[in-house]
């Protein structure tokens, strides 16, 4: 590890991407993760990245794409509008397995919303985004560390998979400044051969085409049928959360990104005054933590899930639950972070609820 | 059977024309009298005789030559409609010594894609895209083009193309010209013999001005669309001449200094 710096969440990124040997970057300003395009145009091209402010994100996107389809390691980042804008070029990217790297730095909607945090692009993030049967793997980090970790992770899933990786932040965690220390990295011990690439055709092989156009229906199927394939081992493989006093929990409180940490505290202070509280916290979003969420129905006789949008994580959560026991979901919106003594409250009320409550209450 | 020659006589026979290596087996599947099956094969041609098979990388367009990959025997990325100058310039910044082209329609390149097309040759990158204006949208069926004619009847503009209703037709290789990004603009054609060697000149001029490093190179070529203009080839090539010149004169509009 590195020395221990204090860096803004958008900054922590970009410098991670610098050092995961990230070789291009294309984006568009929008608050609040400008601060990525404007520290990669400084350090990113003084120590040799290829950073392109493009003409707008729709454009961003597909020079990734060709970048991305000629071999390097390259990425985007926007916040909800512009990644709104990519959303056809991360289409076409995941169907001609394109790997790279793409960051939401979530911010209030919807239209053009307001410029805080926000949580309401689960759906589009996890779920698609744009035409057509694909999922992107995302991540979800709940710190300034983990904006700078997440990101050598991402780009070695997006080579292992040939999938769009996204890093799904929110204006907090871009903007907030923290301690952040790098790991160790060695991009070159980290490069995977990529035959496939379009690098020109040398003798002795078969041209190399990216495209998502296979007109055949026949065809068309065995693509998505192995994209599918691709997506069912990433829900085997890589599934991460992380579990705070869940063991013995009655409740269990799910949330994800920044939201994590205010229901960690949240969980403490329930703590304090006798609620066996939990935290599951899911990492990927996509591949979403099912399993783990059911595992704890055994114990838990309730879940809260609280999120910065009007419920959309939850739907993920009642899937693993399976109505085995109460989904309760608290989400605030347009750019307002819930606090702890707020989450405290709504477990404390669950506890001295019956229960065999099973009203939703939201 | 007196036509047929001998294997000795054939053997003598002067090699005058022979299918550039560069282009793949597969039958074109363009309408009959199509002038991107021409510009496919010239392309293809410098490619070859400027050796540089090896080095080049295509963008192909959505439209009807959106298979261009399956003809042109380089490495080729399909981008989306609009987006190829987008692509290329993600090719060509991170393969800044490899040769990239993209080969875009009128719809593809001043319609949708505008933008990138303003803002790849505005940013002066060395690529070289070659733009095919028929002023139709031939794939999806005869739809009016930014660069559709007034008056030219297409079924979206089934009396004819109206300023009220629908504006001008774009002139757009005559505003990327006034960009101090493009090196070299040039509006060709396919109709005639002299005019296939003409294009053939400036494609490899597009190419080796790349080699330079001298900033972008934008090739028009005015083609045509028998099935959408609904004529025969002839009568299209004789239309085009009449009809599109006029509004999309030949010749080169800037060359490097």
């Amino acid at each position: 590890m590195s020395e221990i710096k204090i860096m803004k969440g958008n900054e922590a990124l970009a410098e991670a991407a610098i050092r995961a040997g990230c070789q291009g970057y294309f984006g568009y300003p929008i608050t609040p993760q400008s601060e990525v395009l404007e520290y990669l145009a400084d350090q990113g091209r003084v120590r040799g990245m290829i950073v392109l402010q493009a003409e707008s994100e729709v454009a961003s996107i597909n020079m990734v794409y060709g970048a991305a389809g000629a071999g390097a390691r390259v990425m985007t980042s926007s916040s909800s509008p512009g990644i709104s804008l990519m959303q056809e070029g991360l289409s076409y990217i995941a169907c001609a397995e394109l790997p790279c790297l793409v960051v939401n730095v979530n911010r209030g909607g919807p239209g053009l919303g307001t410029i805080q945090p926000s949580q309401g692009d689960y759906f589009q993030a996890t779920k698609g985004g744009g035409h057509g049967d694909y999922r992107l793997l995302v991540l979800a980090p709940s710190s300034v560390q983990e904006m700078a970790e997440f990101v050598y992770l991402a780009f070695d899933l997006a080579d292992k998979y040939r999938n769009p990786v996204m890093i799904l932040a929110d204006g907090a965690l871009g903007q907030m400044m923290e301690k952040v220390q790098f790991p160790e990295y060695d991009p070159a011990a980290h490069r995977v051969a990529k035959p496939w690439a379009t690098t020109g055709k040398l003798p002795g092989r078969r041209a190399n085409i990216i495209t998502s156009l296979h007109i055949q229906p026949e065809k068309m199927e065995q693509i998505n049928l192995r994209l599918q394939e691709k997506y069912r081992l990433m829900a085997q493989r890589e599934v991460r959360f992380e579990s705070v006093q869940t063991d013995d929990a009655e409740i269990v409180v799910v949330a994800y990104g920044l939201v994590a940490r205010i229901a960690h505290k949240a969980v403490e202070l329930a703590r304090e005054s006798g609620v066996r509280a939990g935290l599951l916290r899911p990492i990927t979003l996509f591949p979403f933590p099912y399993e783990p969420i059911a595992r704890l129905c055994g114990h838990a006789s309730s879940m809260l899930v609280v999120e910065m949008n009007s419920g959309q994580m939850v739907e993920d959560v009642r899937l693993g639950v399976e109505g085995r026991v109460p989904v309760k979901f608290h989400g605030r919106m347009g750019g307002i972070i819930p606090s702890p003594e707020e989450i405290a409250d709504i477990l404390h009320a669950m506890a001295g609820s019956a229960v065999t409550h099973h009203e939703e209450v939201s | 059977m007196e036509n047929v020659m001998t294997e000795a006589e054939l053997q003598e026979m002067e090699c005058v024309y022979a299918k550039p290596g560069t282009l793949t087996a597969t039958r074109f599947h363009y309408c009959p009298g199509c002038g991107h099956s021409v510009v496919h094969r010239l392309i293809m041609e410098v490619v070859e005789e400027l050796g540089i098979t090896e080095q080049t990388i295509g963008v192909a367009p959505v439209g009807c030559s959106v298979f261009a990959y399956n003809y042109m025997d380089v490495d080729m990325q399909e981008a989306a409609h609009g987006r190829a100058s987008a692509v290329a310039t993600g090719i060509k910044r991170v393969l800044p010594d490899r040769y990239v082209f993209s080969y875009q329609g009128d719809g593809d390149l001043a319609a949708i894609g505008t933008a990138e097309t303003i803002h790849t040759c505005n940013r002066g990158e060395n690529i070289l895209i070659v733009f095919i204006n028929n002023a139709i949208y031939g794939m999806t069926g005869g739809q009016m083009a930014p660069t559709t004619l007034l008056g030219m009847k297409t079924t979206t503009t089934p009396t004819g193309r109206s300023v009220e209703t629908s504006g001008f037709p774009l002139k757009i290789t005559e505003i990327v010209a006034t960009l101090p990004g493009t090196a070299y603009v040039t509006r060709q054609s396919v109709h005639v013999p002299n005019a296939v060697r003409q294009l053939k000149k400036a494609l490899t001029k597009g190419f080796q001005y790349q080699k330079e490093n001298k900033g972008t190179c934008f090739i028009e070529v005015v083609s045509n669309c028998p099935s959408g203009w609904k004529m025969t080839p002839v009568q299209s090539n004789e239309w085009l001449v009449q009809n599109m010149f006029p509004m999309f004169p030949p010749g080169d509009i800037k060359v490097p200094k």
